[in-house]
């Protein structure tokens, strides 16, 4: 452990005061046990070598892309940019934008300057995009994900302490492999009127988003995992999805691990959430039940998305572009401001992320400064004033 | 005799427009449900004994048909059953799959338990059991009426939501392989014709039972052709009943509005994997899996069935599960073979235990047994 401590000091000396908070609050969750406090040692060992994203940063400000979408977009991502000015995080922003351009080959695609800034920094930050229908170019939030390699998904779902909803203490997270099953997009028309569409099920994509399952309950001191699964009906393709997940807990002792049907795991977070954990599907699973524990909190505008990726991670804001409020500073920035958050737990800059995110829930909880979505009258900018003098004063 | 004639062709004709009085009795026998409700005087007791054949299931199952039998033994209702042990778990006792079949295309009739799909078949097949009797007998329309009980506690109040899903085909087609090793394979098939066929149903039940929206679930944004091809179809159909509205809805967004507002939706219609989420999604909602009847259309036969299908394996034996859903079954299945004045009667005992709240069973917060409840449901038949 302490050679661990000195190989980060000499990556990264100004934030080592920071690194060792972390550490220490991370040492008492852990309860001070001896088995935890190694495999902890163990854990970042790994990671280091896993993610060399995580020493890239060698200057005290680190830089991250934000793209700050369309729509409500651009206004959400200034709230968040101020916040995190109050909050003096040592980020710089590079913003991008990501309208298609046409490429050489006559196909619209993201520009290139885009791509490039995200496969520097490593880490970006993204407000919601428009897919135009039918416009002859490809879904952008599915470019940038076939681009970065993003193949978890993870969504946070966390019942707001003030904003009351049917269902109470749902405190779940949903992992979802990003990219095959339903989603491979391997589709043909056999003989008119009859589709065959693939879905594609591989060891390599499963193995690697179980394992970051277990990693993630590990690192955010969650004690399950949960493999939601249909392989009593498709029972090769689930069935291998099923045992990467089963290798991956024989890996981890330490975090339980269960397997549910979907559509039990439908019928029992209606009736009681609290029975989940961590959540681990794959794609097509994914997408629905992440909607749907986002629509036990309060829907989409609450719940922050981090997407994992091979090169590179970004953090997004999943609800839509709004254009019917955009311009009108009446945009909700809590989903963008918790996924930003999301990304500096991921970046270690965990002191900072715990400021903001009491100050967001504080805000939302006292009720005196809340958007039209969450039934108040406040205008985005009060909101995120009111965030920033909280976060000042703390 | 010609006004009659007229009549009748305007309705194999044009089916959705609005027909006059005198046409409701025909129009009514294009789908296979319940005999027309116009054409009976009133509910009187019949004669004659009907036949039905029973599949008790796995898990609480056997447990649960027991409750139906002691209930219909009691009310004397005129039905006899033809029992078959089925089951994927248990081969070596189970009826053939050819045994079943034949008996529920002789009965027209069956009621059943459910069966438990294990993740491995023991002879490496990979058609569940369950799949192959929706296959042999064509049941094609799965309904589950997902309705508020009284007296039953629940986060939403006032649900009332028809839910038909196709059930032969889509991610349920059990054609998969390993193209390589670590590589799998699965198919989803959707073709045009069974599509618009179930879309036809959902149209015909919402006509049927003067229902105002129908709601088709995809994900056609993404399975461009497979999804694309269902809605497509949804949309074809929906132009022949200009009287019923239509709307289409993304499959996660559905699920997400089913939780946060689900009065908005009034007949769903979607493929195979997505009916049975949103199943036992709005089953959760009124109540859990021991409360919510269903039924499965074949053009020749109906399997009356739990609305969301979990064996409750955990609880065999031990006299807690609740008979709810498969005495509604029951109560569907004696409306549908014309004997509504025992089903009225089961329907009516079922509402009254629930509404008293003095039996309950521990899914809806009580203590009482399953016998318990049954004896009680016994109790308040009229």
């Amino acid at each position: 452990m302490a050679a661990q401590i000195v190989k980060r000091a000499s990556l990264n000396r100004s934030t080592i005061s920071d690194w060792i908070k972390g550490l220490l609050s991370r040492l008492k969750n852990d309860g001070g046990q001896g088995p935890s406090f190694q495999s902890r040692t163990f854990e970042v060992d790994e990671l280091s070598a896993a993610q060399p994203l995580k020493r890239h940063y060698s200057s005290g400000t680190r830089t991250c892309t934000l793209i700050p979408g369309d729509g409500i977009g651009p206004e959400i991502s200034a709230a968040v940019q101020k916040i995190f000015q109050a909050a003096n995080v040592p980020i710089e922003w590079e913003v991008v934008d990501v309208t298609p351009v046409r490429g050489p080959d006559g196909l619209f695609n993201i520009p290139q300057a885009a791509i490039d800034s995200v496969n520097k920094n490593k880490i970006g930050l993204k407000g919601p995009l428009m897919t135009p229908v039918g416009k002859g170019h490809r879904s952008l939030n599915l470019a940038l994900r076939k681009e970065f390699n993003l193949y978890a998904n993870v969504r946070p779902c966390r019942s707001l302490e003030g904003y009351q909803t049917l269902y109470d203490n749902v405190d779940v997270v949903t992992i979802r492999e990003n990219t095959e099953g339903e989603y491979s997009g391997i589709e043909h028309e056999i003989v008119d009127g009859v589709v065959q569409s693939i879905k594609l099920i591989t060891e390599e994509a499963s193995a690697r988003v179980a394992e970051y399952a277990f990693a993630y309950a590990k690192d955010n001191g969650r004690q399950k995992v949960t493999a939601v699964h249909k392989a009593n009906i498709m029972r090769m393709s689930d069935g291998l999805f099923l045992r990467c997940c089963r290798d991956a807990a024989e890996k981890h002792p330490d975090i339980k691990f269960e397997e549910k049907y979907l559509d039990t795991v439908c019928l029992n977070m209606v009736q009681d959430p609290s029975k989940y954990d961590v959540l681990v599907m794959p794609n097509l699973y994914g997408d629905i039940l992440s909607d749907m524990c986002a629509g036990l909190v309060g829907g989409l505008g609450l719940t922050p998305s981090g997407n994992m990726g091979l090169n590179g991670a970004l953090f997004e804001s999943v609800h839509g572009t709004a254009p019917d409020i955009a311009g009108k500073d009446l945009a909700n920035p809590t989903a963008l401001l918790l996924s930003a958050v999301m990304m500096l737990r991921h970046m270690e800059l965990n002191a900072q992320a715990d400021k903001i995110e009491k100050a967001a829930f504080d805000t939302i909880k006292e009720g005196k400064y809340r958007t039209g979505d969450l039934g108040g009258k406040a205008k985005c900018s009060e909101f995120t004033n009111e965030i920033c003098s909280k976060i000042q004063a703390s | 005799m010609a006004l009659w004639n007229k009549n009748l062709w305007c309705v194999l004709s044009k089916v959705a427009q609005n027909v006059p009085a005198t046409c409701v009795a025909p129009c009514n026998r294009l789908i296979h449900s319940s005999p027309p409700a116009a054409i009976q005087a009133e509910v009187s007791k019949p004669e004659g004994r009907t036949t039905c054949t029973l599949i008790p299931g796995d898990g609480v199952g056997p447990e649960l048909v027991h409750s139906v039998q002691e209930v219909f033994k009691a009310a004397g209702v005129p039905v006899d059953f033809e029992p078959f042990f089925f089951s994927e778990v248990n081969p070596t006792l189970s009826a053939t799959l050819e045994q079943v079949t034949n008996s529920i295309t002789k009965n027209g009739i069956c009621l059943k338990g459910v069966l438990a799909s294990p993740d491995y078949s023991n002879v490496g097949e990979l058609q569940t059991l369950n799949m192959k009797l929706r296959r042999s007998l064509d049941l094609y329309a799965n309904v589950v009426h997902v309705k508020s009980l009284p007296g039953v506690k629940s986060r939403h109040q006032n649900i009332d939501t028809i839910i038909i899903r196709e059930m032969t085909e889509g991610e349920y087609s059990a054609l998969e392989h390993e193209s390589v090793k670590g590589v799998v394979e699965c198919l989803k098939v959707v073709t045009r014709t069974k599509s618009q066929r179930i879309a036809k149903f959902a149209f015909d039940y919402a006509t049927k039972t003067g229902r105002k929206k129908v709601t088709a679930v995809h994900k056609a944004n993404i399975m461009k052709l497979g999804d694309g091809l269902f809605l497509k179809s949804c949309q074809d159909i929906a132009k022949l009943y200009p009287k019923i509205e239509f709307e289409a809805m993304i499959v996660d967004n559905c699920t997400m509005q089913m939780v946060s507002s689900p009065h908005q939706f009034d007949v769903m219609v979607l493929p195979n994997l997505y009916g049975n989420i949103l199943d036992n999604l709005a089953c959760g909602l009124v109540g859990g899996a021991g409360v919510v009847g269903g039924a499965s259309y074949s053009p020749e036969c109906v399997v009356f069935e739990p609305g969301a299908r979990h064996t409750f394996a955990q609880a065999v034996g031990k006299n807690v599960a609740n008979p709810t859903a498969m005495l509604l079954c029951a109560a569907k299945m004696l409306n549908h073979v014309n004997l509504r004045f025992y089903g009225d009667m089961l329907r009516g005992a079922i509402d009254k235990v629930l509404k008293g709240g003095k039996v309950r069973t521990k899914d809806l917060g009580g203590q009482s047994t399953t016998k318990e409840f049954t004896y009680a449901v016994i109790n308040n038949l009229r």
